[in-house]
């Protein structure tokens, strides 16, 4: 579709319905291929190791929690890491094909204004720690540690909305 | 199948269903928390409740052996602070770490901006380790790790209350659209 100004209209977002149900395969099949379920945290945290080993080898390898990961030289050697690549490629081929692909700063209307880059880095940083508290992200700990039933699973999502929904408070809405 | 090959298909298949779900647009995945947009909800509820399902199911029948699941250990005081400082960080960032992943693929510079503070995140908590690393194993349950074990109740009751959740969770969450300006759409 063409839009007045001549631009491609995107495609609409899927259904939730359908959209939930795929993922629940997507993340059943994920249980039974590897015992395990999906994740995202475990990548960056061997990213973070390996850009490390590069831009400070000896602060990294006498750390006691990216050390480890070093040790072998190789910390981005691990399952999580094709899976993130693969989530890559995946969006990528999604967003192509429903013609959503746009280089933008999104987010300005409702997360800051023009301090969006800010708002963007603090919250990664604010995730990206927490993640390491909880051992797990929303994929890792929330939906994956939910669909085992495990009490910790429920705890992470429980806190992650009552936060989420508190802190969204603060924000107003832009033009 | 190789690690390597099961990895890349698997995380390809997650990436393509969060990519046409929305979920790499931050006004839609911070929109649950305006209250105004419940598919991050729904679509979560919908695919916890199916695997979950799916799980017992392949369980009951012999196909999966329940001892070989991985399940998080109940360290609950740290998924409680890391749920916490993670849901704050979706609220002011726009993301969670793996939607941010989509959002950069869909051109989002916000999100490329967003893996940056991930990184400079486990930074912090890599340095500061040594002196936080008590906060990791914070409040341990020492009774059991999941749900039916610790309430000693079967999968299949808890399976059901889940059900009965999504179904509240779709029917409070698209009246709540109706009431607000409703989901965010890909052709705004």
């Amino acid at each position: 579709m063409v839009n007045k100004a001549g631009q491609v209209k995107p495609m609409p977002y899927m259904n939730p319905l359908l959209a939930g149900i795929l993922l629940g395969m997507v993340l059943l099949a994920t249980f039974v291929v590897t015992g395990h379920g999906l994740g995202a945290t475990g990548f960056t945290t061997r990213l973070t190791a390996w850009v490390g080993m590069y831009v400070a080898p000896v602060a990294t390898n006498a750390n006691d929690y990216l050390g480890g990961m070093v040790e072998e030289g190789k910390p981005l050697n691990a399952w999580i890491t094709w899976q993130v690549v693969g989530v890559a490629i995946g969006a990528l081929l999604s967003a192509f094909l429903a013609k959503r692909i746009r280089i933008q700063m999104d987010g300005k209307k409702f997360l800051g204004g023009a301090k969006r880059p800010m708002t963007a880095l603090f919250g990664g940083i604010l995730a990206g720690f927490g993640a390491r508290i909880a051992a797990g992200c929303t994929s890792g700990l929330g939906l994956s540690g939910a669909a085992v039933l495990s009490l910790a699973g429920f705890t992470f999502l429980g806190t992650f909305f009552a936060v989420g929904l508190l802190v969204s408070r603060f924000f107003k809405e832009g033009k | 199948m190789s690690e390597i090959l099961s990895g890349l298909l698997i995380g390809a298949a997650f990436g393509f269903v969060l990519e046409r779900a929305g979920f790499g647009n931050p006004n839609k995945l911070t929109g649950q928390f305006r209250l105004t947009d419940w598919s991050v909800f729904k679509v979560m509820f919908t695919a916890i409740v199916f695997a979950a399902v799916g799980l017992m199911v392949l369980e009951k029948a012999g196909l999966v052996d329940a001892g070989s699941l991985f399940v998080p250990p109940a360290f609950l005081g740290a998924a409680a602070l890391g749920g916490a400082l993670v849901g704050a960080g979706f609220a002011i960032g726009g993301y969670c770490p793996g939607t941010s992943v989509v959002g950069l693929m869909s051109g989002r510079i916000d999100a490329a901006i967003f893996l940056l503070g991930l990184l400079l995140g486990t930074v912090v908590f890599a340095v500061i380790y040594p002196e936080i690393e008590v906060l990791t194993t914070l409040g341990e349950f020492t009774k059991a790790d999941s749900l039916p074990d610790a309430f000693n109740i079967s999968d299949w009751s808890i399976d059901i209350g889940m059900i009965v959740a999504a179904v509240g969770v779709f029917v409070l969450g698209s009246w709540m659209e109706k009431k607000s300006k409703g989901p965010v759409s890909s052709q705004a």
